[in-house]
C-alpha cells in the first residue's frame, strides 16, 4: 500500500478538500442524533475546534447537519474534539442564567495513551509506536472490550454500542454510546474506571500491580488475554533483557523483578509465604495490562478528539477500528489525509466501474449527494466508514427493538 | 390488677399504612393531628435522633453495648422496632409506626432550612435506619425492598450454582455455602457504586451480584438520595409553613433545642470567686470559653454575640448576678467604656440574662448544637466554636501554644476535618486533663467545666447530675421554659445593638 508523504504544512490545502468532499457528515450527525429520541440532543451538544495557528474555540453548536457542515467548511479546524449535551446551546452559554447552564450527557469515554507505558517499553518512548509495542493496545482493547462489552452478557458492565477509535498517533479511545453509559454520573464514571484500573502510582513506585486472594474474577479474565499476548509480546516483540536498546530505566525495572522473583523463589521455597503468591502474575500485568487516565473518563463534559478528525501531526485520520480484525490492525496502514486526498483525483484500479454501477443505482439522490458519496467510496477512507455504519445500524437496530418493547408493555394494560 | 385498654380518639389502623415496622417515609401524613401531639412526636424523636448520635460516637455501632442502649431508648420514647408479632399489641404497634411516620416529617420541616441541619438530620436518620434495617429477619429485610419498589431481584438456585466460585471470590467473607443458603441480589452497577469502584463485587452484564449482608449499603444509599431530595423540595415550601403563628416558634426551637439538661438551674451560686476565673479558663474552661475570655481581658470588650454566649455560661459556672456585674464592669472600664456608659447600657444586659429585667426569665446557657450552628462569627467576633469556625491553621497554632504534642493536635485536626466538632473538644478535653476516655458524650460547654472540675478534684461541692433524660421536665418545664427562651431570646437579640 502505498502511502503518500504527508507533511503538516500541507493542512491548509488538503483540510478544506477534507471537509468538502470527504469527511462523513451524514454519519456523524446520523451518529450524534441518537435517532432524535431525545430533543435537541444534537443542537446542545458542545464541539471544540483548534483552528490554524493554535487558536482554540470552545462552545461550538450547530442546529442540523447543513450548519455543521458549513461551519466546518468555513473554519476548517486542525482539531475536532467532542463534548457533553449540556442544557442549552453552548453558543449560547454566555446568555444563560449562571448556574443553569450544565452538562447534562455524554458519551463514556476511554483513552488510553503509549506514553503511559514508557517506563515498560524497550522499543520506542514518548510519542513513537512500532508494531512492537502496539500490542500493547491490541490487549488493552480485548481486556476493555470484553469487560465494558463482552459477548453474550460475558461481560461485567453489559453495555452494547462501543466505538474504537485510532487516535491518529499513540493510542486509541474507546466511545461506549449506550443511553445507560450516556447518563452516567461523575460518581458512576469514576467509579467503573477504578474498577476497571490494576496499574496504579506514578514515577516513585516500583512495583505498580498488588494482588492478593482470593482473585476477582475480573483480575482472572484480563489475565488470561494478557497471558495469551505476553510470551509474543514481552519476551520476544520486547526482547527486554537482550536489548542493547533497553533503556536504563526499564533494566532497573526488570533486574527489580527478577531480584524479587529469585527472593520470592527461594523464600517461599523456605517458608511457603503467600507474599509472592502472584508476583509473576503482578510483573505480567504491569507490562501489559491497560493503562487509562481515570480523569478522561471521569468528567461529563471532558473534551475528547473526533473521530474522522485529523492528526495534525502525522496526517492520520481517527479512523475506527474493526474488532474482527483486531490482531491484524496496522497503525502505520491508517490513510492519512494527504493519501485519500490524492486518492481523490486518482480513483484506484477497478473503482471506476463500480463508480459506474453505483450512479445508476443512485439517481434519485441529488447530484451534488451522490458525488460526495462517491468521493469517500474512491479513497481509503470507504472501509472505515462502512465500519462506523455498521455501527450505527447496529445501535438503530436496538433504538427500535425497545421501542417496540415499550409499546408491547403499553398494549399488556 | 386490671388493666382496662384506654381508649384515645384515634384513628383505626388504616389497611397497609403501615405494614412494614420500617419505611422509606416516601408519603407525608395526611390527617390532623392535635397541637400538642405535634410537639410531643417532635420532641420525642429528636431525643431519640440525639441518642443516636451521642451513642454513635461512644460505641461502634454494631457493638451489643449500642444495640441494648439504643433499643431501651425506642422503648422509653415509644417507637417501633422490630416488628411485633403479638396480636394484643396490634394496637400499641400502630400508634408506634404512625408517631415514627408524623415525627419524621416534622422534623423535615425543622431541619432543611440550612445545609448544616440537613447534613446532621440526615446522618442520625441514616444511622437509624440502617439500625433498624439490620435488625429484621431477613424475610422481613425482603419484604421490605419489595414493598417499596426496590427493583432488586434474587438470584435464582441454578444462577447461584454456575456462578458459586465467581461469587465466592468477588465479595468478602463469602463463602460456598454461604452463597447456596443465602439470597443474593442483583443490582444494577449504578446502584452499588462503592462496591464497583474497589472490586469488592461481581459483574455480570451490568449488574452487580450483592449478597444479602451487603444489600444495608444500597438501600442506605437509596434512603439518603431519596432524604435528601425531599429536604429540597421541604425547603421551598417552607415559607408556607412557617407564617403559621403556631408552628413557627416550636420549628425555630426544634433546629436549636437541646433537650436534656439544661444548666438554666444555677447549683453553685457564690462557690467561684472572681479571682479564680483566670486560672479555671485555662484549666476547665472549654475552647470557646477560653478564647473569649481571653479576648475580653485582652481587649477590654466584647461584642455582644461574645457576650451573650460567655455571660451565659458565667452565669451557668455558678456566678451570682452581683459577680456578673462588677466582671464585666471593671473589664469594660479598662477599656473605652466608662462607669456611667456601663451602667447605662451594659449593665442592663447582664441583668436581663439573669431575669431580673423585661420579661423576668432566667435564660439557658448555650449548648454546644447551638453554638456551632447558629450566629456565626464574623471580623471581630470571638464567639462560635473554634473547632467549627476557627481557620484550621489557626486553630493548630492555638493548639501547639497550649503545648499540646503534634500527633494530639493531628487526631483532633483529623476529627475537625470528618466536621465532628464535639468530638474535636471532647479529645481536647481527655488530652489537656490526661486522660483516655473522657467518659461522657459532650453537648454543652458547662458540662465541659462540670466534668473537668470533676477530673481535677475540686469537684466536692459540685454534684454530678444523672445523665438520664428528664421526660417530665422536657415535656413540662424544659418544653415550655425553652420554647419561651427562643422566642425571648429572639427579641433580647433585637434589641441589643452592638457599638
Amino acid at each position: 500500500m502505498s502511502s503518500c508523504d504527508y507533511d503538516s504544512s500541507c493542512l491548509p490545502d488538503l483540510l478544506p478538500l477534507y471537509y468538502r468532499r470527504l469527511f462523513p457528515f451524514s454519519q456523524y450527525y446520523r451518529w450524534l442524533s441518537y435517532g432524535g429520541v431525545t430533543k435537541n440532543y444534537f443542537q446542545n451538544r458542545e464541539f471544540s475546534f483548534t483552528l490554524k495557528d493554535d487558536i482554540y474555540v470552545r462552545y461550538q453548536s450547530f442546529s442540523n447537519q447543513s450548519e455543521l457542515e458549513k461551519e466546518m467548511q468555513k473554519m476548517n479546524p486542525y482539531k475536532i474534539d467532542i463534548g457533553a449535551v449540556y442544557s442549552h446551546r453552548p453558543s449560547q452559554h454566555n446568555t444563560v442564567k449562571s448556574g443553569t447552564f450544565q452538562a447534562l450527557e455524554k458519551e463514556l469515554v476511554f483513552d488510553i495513551d503509549m506514553t503511559d507505558y514508557d517506563d515498560v517499553r524497550t522499543c520506542c518512548s514518548a510519542a513513537d509506536i512500532c508494531s512492537s509495542c502496539w500490542t500493547l493496545m491490541t490487549i488493552a482493547v480485548r481486556i476493555l472490550d470484553r469487560a465494558l462489552r463482552g459477548e453474550h452478557q460475558h461481560s461485567d458492565f453489559g453495555f452494547q454500542h462501543l466505538l474504537w477509535v485510532y487516535s491518529g498517533r499513540r493510542g486509541i479511545h474507546c466511545w461506549v454510546c449506550d443511553e445507560a453509559a450516556r447518563k452516567l454520573s461523575v460518581a458512576g464514571r469514576s467509579a467503573v474506571a477504578e474498577y476497571l484500573s490494576l496499574v496504579k502510582g506514578g514515577e516513585e513506585t516500583l512495583k505498580k500491580v498488588q494482588l492478593s486472594d482470593p482473585l476477582h474474577p475480573f483480575i482472572r479474565e484480563s489475565l488470561a488475554v494478557v497471558e495469551h499476548y505476553f510470551i509474543q509480546y514481552a519476551l520476544m516483540g520486547q526482547d527486554i533483557l537482550g536489548n542493547s536498546k533497553t533503556t536504563d530505566k526499564v533494566r532497573n525495572l526488570v533486574l527489580h523483578f527478577v531480584s524479587i522473583l529469585i527472593f520470592c523463589d527461594f523464600d517461599c521455597q523456605v517458608t511457603s509465604r503467600k507474599g509472592c503468591q502472584y508476583i509473576d502474575k503482578e510483573i505480567m500485568l504491569q507490562y501489559c495490562y491497560p493503562r487509562l487516565d481515570v480523569n478522561v473518563s471521569k468528567g461529563v463534559n471532558h473534551l475528547l478528539k473526533s473521530p474522522f478528525s485529523v492528526h495534525p501531526k502525522t496526517g492520520r485520520i481517527s479512523v475506527p477500528i474493526d474488532l474482527e480484525e483486531l490482531d491484524k490492525f496496522d497503525p502505520f496502514a491508517v490513510p492519512t489525509i494527504s493519501l485519500i486526498c490524492e486518492e481523490l483525483d486518482k480513483p484506484r484500479t477497478g473503482e471506476e466501474e463500480e463508480v459506474v454501477e453505483e450512479e445508476k443505482k443512485e439517481n434519485e439522490i441529488e447530484a451534488a449527494e451522490r458525488r460526495k458519496i462517491r468521493d469517500y467510496k474512491r479513497t481509503s477512507l470507504a472501509k472505515y466508514v462502512k465500519l462506523f455504519d455498521r455501527f450505527l445500524d447496529g445501535m438503530a437496530r436496538a433504538r427500535k427493538g425497545e421501542i417496540l418493547r415499550k409499546s408491547d408493555l403499553q398494549k399488556e394494560f | 390488677m386490671q388493666f382496662s385498654r384506654r381508649r384515645r380518639l384515634v384513628s383505626q389502623p388504616q389497611d397497609g399504612l403501615y405494614g412494614h415496622c420500617l419505611q422509606f417515609y416516601g408519603r407525608p401524613p395526611a390527617e390532623n393531628i392535635s397541637l400538642a401531639e405535634f410537639e410531643t412526636f417532635a420532641f420525642e424523636r429528636l431525643k431519640l435522633l440525639k441518642t443516636v448520635e451521642n451513642l454513635g460516637v461512644s460505641y461502634v455501632k454494631t457493638s451489643d453495648q449500642y444495640t441494648k442502649k439504643l433499643y431501651s431508648e425506642f422503648s422509653n420514647l415509644n417507637f417501633p422496632h422490630k416488628a411485633e408479632a403479638d396480636d394484643k399489641k396490634e394496637q400499641t404497634e400502630y400508634e408506634k409506626r404512625r408517631k415514627d411516620h408524623i415525627s419524621h416529617f416534622i422534623l423535615r420541616l425543622a431541619y432543611c432550612q440550612t445545609e448544616d441541619l440537613r447534613r446532621w438530620f440526615i446522618q442520625q436518620e441514616m444511622d437509624l435506619f440502617r439500625f433498624r434495617f439490620s435488625g429484621l429477619t431477613s424475610k422481613s429485610k425482603t419484604e421490605f425492598l419489595h414493598q417499596n419498589n426496590l427493583q432488586y431481584d434474587t438470584v435464582s438456585m441454578e444462577q447461584k450454582k454456575a456462578l458459586v466460585d465467581k461469587l465466592v471470590s468477588s465479595s468478602y467473607a463469602v463463602s460456598g455455602a454461604t452463597v447456596m443458603e443465602q439470597d443474593f441480589y442483583k443490582v444494577p452497577f449504578q446502584d452499588a457504586l462503592d462496591l464497583v469502584r474497589t472490586r469488592k463485587v461481581f459483574l455480570k452484564g451490568g449488574y452487580a451480584y450483592i449478597p444479602h449482608q451487603d444489600i444495608i449499603a444500597i438501600v442506605l444509599n437509596d434512603f439518603r438520595t431519596r432524604l435528601s431530595k425531599a429536604l429540597a423540595l421541604t425547603a421551598r415550601s417552607l415559607p408556607a409553613v412557617q407564617s403559621d403563628e403556631r408552628l413557627q416558634p416550636l420549628l425555630s426551637h426544634l433546629s436549636h433545642a437541646y433537650v436534656g439538661q439544661d444548666y438554666s438551674i444555677q447549683k453553685n451560686v457564690g462557690k467561684i470567686s472572681l479571682e479564680q476565673i483566670d486560672p479555671l479558663s485555662t484549666k476547665s474552661f472549654p475552647l470557646c470559653m477560653r478564647q473569649l475570655h481571653k479576648s475580653l481581658r485582652e481587649n477590654h470588650h466584647l461584642r455582644h454575640g461574645g457576650r451573650m454566649q460567655y455571660g451565659l455560661f458565667l452565669k451557668g459556672i455558678g456566678l451570682s448576678l452581683e459577680q456578673a456585674l462588677q466582671f464585666w464592669r471593671s473589664e469594660f472600664i479598662k477599656g473605652k467604656v466608662d462607669a456611667d456608659k456601663f451602667d447605662k447600657a451594659y449593665a442592663y444586659s447582664v441583668r436581663h440574662m439573669f431575669g431580673k429585667e423585661g420579661k423576668r426569665t432566667d435564660y439557658t446557657p448555650y449548648s454546644c448544637m447551638k453554638v456551632i450552628l447558629s450566629n456565626p462569627p464574623s471580623q471581630g467576633d470571638y464567639h462560635g466554636c473554634p473547632f467549627r469556625h476557627s481557620d484550621p491553621e489557626l486553630l493548630k497554632q492555638k493548639l501547639q501554644s497550649y503545648k499540646l504534642s503534634p500527633s494530639a493536635i493531628n487526631q483532633i485536626l483529623e476529627l475537625v476535618k470528618g466536621m465532628h466538632y464535639q468530638l474535636a473538644c471532647q479529645k481536647y478535653f481527655e488530652l489537656t486533663h490526661n486522660i483516655e476516655d473522657s467518659g461522657f458524650s459532650l453537648n454543652h460547654p458547662n458540662q465541659y467545666f462540670m466534668e473537668s472540675q470533676k477530673v481535677l478534684g475540686d469537684g466536692k461541692d459540685v454534684k454530678r447530675e444523672p445523665e438520664t433524660p428528664h421526660r417530665e421536665a422536657a415535656a413540662s418545664k424544659g418544653l415550655g421554659a425553652s420554647r419561651q427562651n427562643a422566642e425571648e431570646m429572639e427579641d433580647l437579640d433585637a434589641l441589643f445593638q452592638d457599638d
